[in-house]
């Protein structure tokens, strides 16, 4: 043991140590997001189908009333177990401006079609507004990337949205609430400009499920993890397949190079 | 220079064939880390999710008069839908086919003989001929003219004079009620 | 003169033009030390990253959109409907992360083992240069997506050069072709963006040339002494080489697979909103360091002359570390500097990471917020508070002033400590030659020789 690999060991040790402090320290201020399991974390990760559609249900029955989802067309929801005839008449439900004009030169509308993307509640930003007290409903399709926590290790949007759905209640006696929002454990300040969305039964799931608040939160947080990361199980069986066939790869190389540097001293 | 000896020595033939075989496994399977890695860069080059999404159309066909056509956007070209005449369906099924460049029967070329459906490239230098409206010229044979170089095809589409080597292309296409077509 | 090919073929172009006697002297018989250890793996890495960047980017570069409208979008399409566009995306993304692990890794490298020092200082300055295209090139790419992150990165990066005195703003709206970052800086950051890496490569070439002049440098440090002390590349580092990219491939995968987006920011699949700016703008972790310094000094100007500093004085390096001996390893009072200067980089990027008003509280188990901080230490605000404090009995640090601590090593370490040391250190005993190292038994009077004569020839 030279002193050389010694330092060098220390050296990793502190490094290390202070990689740990990165990850572990953060200021002040901030909310703790409770962590939950989901069936979509971990190596073999994925999404269960009747979770996601009941997460749909919510969605289309409760929040596609103020929030939009451009990112998303009907043609996904073929991803999530639902027959090109049942994503037609989804689709179908809206009407949506024609990319082009009649032959009379006018804009008109006609019923959705599987291409066309989510329609949003409504045709720009001001409008949102305007109806919803002067504060923006952000665009869902990508709420669960955009809400997770920092860094390696952070919470996943999914739990972020869980907590927010669930962390609506009576604020502290000391705490005064502005006109026109609400209190809320998790969000960043306690004060939200939207009302508790779901309370329990806020649906009736075709599936029979029990709707609570908790059951509802965790199907539609779901749901928004699958419109934000829709790519996510092939990422991991590709990546699987990827790791495997790059450890029998490293294998075979480390075996060569030994074999090639043999009479080397 | 290169045939100086260098700090090793030659190991002579021991284990030769398993060294080898080692070096063939793993350069072997590095070609196969190749190839895997390089199928999803070619393939992002092929036609994306949304791309495929409006390879199929529906189109109306509702408001069109007989002897009129409308032409829409399928694929990035123009598609002609037109509606024919008794007398243009009469004058496309007598014709002797034996006589034609590309020879086809207009049995052959479409589904209801009232209905023409074409894909509107001329199969010369893919010039869109004119002919869909019946205030454009159409040829001689009461079909389609294409401006750039004079190709003549007649009202089931084919080609009966001028450069174009075959007659129009006829695209997939499906009647999904009586008045909506499925292109595609 | 050209070598005998078999191959016909080969041999009739050869003859005309040598790029095969030139491959096969530099990638095939190459003498190399036989010496080298693992931490040499890291410069054939970098090459392969630069290549893997090319070629994704490339066929990234077939889906995207320049255009404030569409770029965002065209991103998530990529994402979304691009087949395999996530993994390519992904790809180019984690990429330039783990671009920047190995080119560091390969610059502590160098500097531990002075592969910076005679002859081989043009070889290190084209490093430096490489690096600095790296970081324009990978703060232009961060630029594309026009994310929040994005948008208000490129703002405050753009803003860096009105702090050049007179003729700043004009600059930066030169930079900008308007009067904020908008649809010209988008296209411009784009075209450049492409345009860098292949910059990039002609610049690799250049080192690698300057490389093969002198040849490596070794762990030791002594120049190679004749065919003894060399093996050719190829196959020796070739499956060296090939084994190291390996494993790290096994790294990088489980990034782009497992944790695509752990290394970004959030913030950034929000869309650009010129209007309103996200609570922490925090570059991407390899820009921290620099970022940290940047905060460090509290004048505008300074601040970003102290930043450029930090990379400007690599290029004196050379000068500065007058020690005859290269490797750290025969240096007992240089390593324990050179392990500082690691720490300090890290803890460069921790303060980079971090709000520079926050009370850094290692020892704490629970994080205290500021206020409860100042109320502790019984004074009216922060800025009254002692910068090194207790609350609650928790030794504590305010991140600013870490920073500048952390700062002020980074730079005493090339000015201070690296000529002081040339003076002032003892050099441990160097080995003969490559062949016959460190004091293993025996040998006493070839030490002895060597230590007499430290200076290799330079």
């Amino acid at each position: 043991m030279s002193i050389r690999s010694l330092v060098l060991k220390a050296s990793t040790v502190v490094v290390g140590a202070a990689a740990v402090l990165f990850i572990a320290a953060e200021p002040g201020g901030h909310v703790d997001i409770p962590k939950e399991d989901w069936s979509f974390q971990g190596f073999f990760g994925h999404y269960d189908r009747a979770q996601l559609k009941r997460g749909f249900q919510i969605y289309s029955e409760v929040c596609s009333g103020c929030h939009s989802m451009n990112l998303m067309s009907y043609r996904n929801l073929e991803n999530i177990g639902f027959t090109e005839d049942e994503v037609k008449d989804i689709a179908a439900k809206v009407q949506v401006q024609n990319e082009d004009p009649n032959d009379a030169g006018e804009m008109f509308e006609r019923p959705g079609k599987p291409s066309d993307h989510f329609h949003a509640p409504f045709p720009n930003e001001q409008a949102a507004r305007a109806a919803n007290n002067g504060a923006l409903p952000p665009d869902m399709s990508l709420l669960a990337k955009s809400r997770a926590g920092k860094g390696f290790g952070g919470y996943a949007g999914a739990d972020y949205i869980h907590a927010l759905l669930t962390g609506y209640g009576e604020p502290p006696a000391d705490m005064k609430i502005n006109p026109g929002m609400n209190y809320n454990k998790y969000f960043k300040g306690h004060q939200i400009a939207m009302p508790q969305p779901l309370q329990d039964d806020s649906v009736t799931y075709a599936d029979g499920t029990k709707a609570t608040l908790d059951q509802e939160s965790r199907d539609v947080a779901t749901f928004l993890t699958w419109t934000a990361e829709g790519e996510m199980e092939q990422r991991k069986k590709t990546g699987l397949k990827a790791v495997l066939f790059l450890v029998v790869f490293t294998l075979l190389a480390y075996a060569a190079k030994r074999k090639v540097w043999k009479n080397v001293h | 220079m290169a045939d100086q000896a260098h700090a090793v020595p030659k190991d002579g033939h021991s284990g030769g064939t398993r060294r080898e075989f080692l070096y063939l496994m793993t350069a072997a399977a590095g070609a196969y880390g190749v190839a895997s890695v390089a199928w999803p860069f070619i393939s992002s080059m092929n036609p994306s999710q949304d791309v495929l999404a409006l390879s199929s159309i529906e189109v109306d066909i509702s408001s069109i008069q007989p002897g009129e056509g409308i032409t829409v956007k399928w694929r990035g070209k123009p598609l002609f839908i037109r509606r024919r005449t008794p007398e243009e369906i009469k004058a496309a099924e007598s014709v002797n086919i034996a006589q034609l460049r590309d020879p086809q029967t207009d049995k052959d070329r479409v589904q209801k003989p009232e209905w023409l459906v074409l894909i509107g490239v001329c199969t010369h230098l893919g010039c869109v001929p004119q002919g869909e409206k019946s205030s454009e010229p159409r040829g001689e044979y009461g079909g389609y003219y294409c401006p750039c170089h004079g190709s003549q095809y007649d009202t089931s589409g084919r080609i009966r004079k001028g450069p174009a080597p075959l007659n129009l292309a006829v695209p997939p296409y499906t009647f999904t009620g009586d008045t909506t077509v499925k292109v595609g | 003169m050209s070598k005998h090919f078999k191959n016909p073929v080969v041999r009739w172009i050869d003859h005309r033009l040598p790029v095969f006697s030139y491959l096969d002297h530099e990638a095939n018989e190459y003498p190399t030390p036989k010496n080298l250890n693992y931490w040499w793996n890291f410069g054939s890495l970098a090459g392969f990253m630069l290549i893997t960047m090319i070629a994704t980017g490339i066929f990234l570069a077939m889906q995207y959109t320049p255009h404030v409208s569409m770029a965002f979008n065209s991103v998530e399409r990529i994402m979304r409907d691009v087949n395999f566009g996530w993994l390519l995306r992904y790809l180019h993304m984690n990429g330039a992360s783990m671009f920047f692990i190995v080119v560091y890794i390969h610059i502590f490298r160098g500097l531990y083992f002075g592969s910076y020092k005679a002859p081989r200082e043009l070889l290190w300055q084209l490093g430096v240069l490489i690096l600095l295209l790296m970081m324009a090139t990978a703060f232009m790419g961060y630029v594309l997506p026009w994310g929040q992150m994005s948008f208000w990165g490129a703002t405050v990066i753009t803003n860096l050069f009105s702090a050049i005195p007179l003729v700043g703003d004009k600059i930066v709206t030169l930079l900008w072709g308007g009067f904020a970052v908008d649809n010209p800086t988008l296209n411009r950051f784009f075209a450049l963006h492409y345009l860098m890496p292949f910059v990039i490569l002609a610049v690799v070439m250049l080192h690698i040339i300057a490389l093969h002049r002198f040849g490596s440098n070794n762990p030791i440090g002594i120049d190679t002494k004749g065919k003894q002390d060399t093996i050719p590349f190829h196959p020796y580092y070739t499956t060296k080489d090939i084994f190291g990219l390996g494993i790290f491939l096994i790294f990088y995968a489980f990034w782009v697979f497992y944790a695509p987006n752990a290394l970004g920011d959030p913030d950034n699949y929000i869309p650009a909103n010129p209007l309103s700016t996200p609570e922490h703008i925090v570059p991407e972790w390899y820009f921290l360091p620099f970022y940290a310094i940047l905060r460090s000094i509290p004048d505008k100007l300074m601040g970003v002359i102290a930043m450029g500093a930090s990379i400007a004085i690599l290029f004196v390096l050379p000068w500065l570390d007058r020690s005859p001996v290269r490797s750290g390893t025969f240096r007992p009072v240089f390593k324990w500097f050179f392990w500082m200067l690691v720490f300090d980089c890290a803890i460069l990027m921790f303060v980079g990471k971090n709000p520079p008003d926050w009370f850094w509280q290692p020892f704490a188990m629970h994080v205290t917020p500021a206020e409860e901080v100042v109320a502790a230490a019984g004074v009216a605000d922060a800025d009254a508070l002692w910068p090194i404090t207790f609350a609650g009995g928790t030794l504590g640090i305010k991140i600013l002033l870490l920073g500048q601590l952390a700062t002020l090593y980074y730079f005493a370490y090339f000015i201070v400590v690296l000529p002081l040391l040339s003076i002032f250190e003892t050099p441990k005993r160097l080995p003969l030659s490559i062949s016959e190292p460190v004091l293993k038994g025996g040998g006493k009077a070839a030490v002895a020789h060597a230590h007499s004569k430290p200076m290799e020839k330079a």
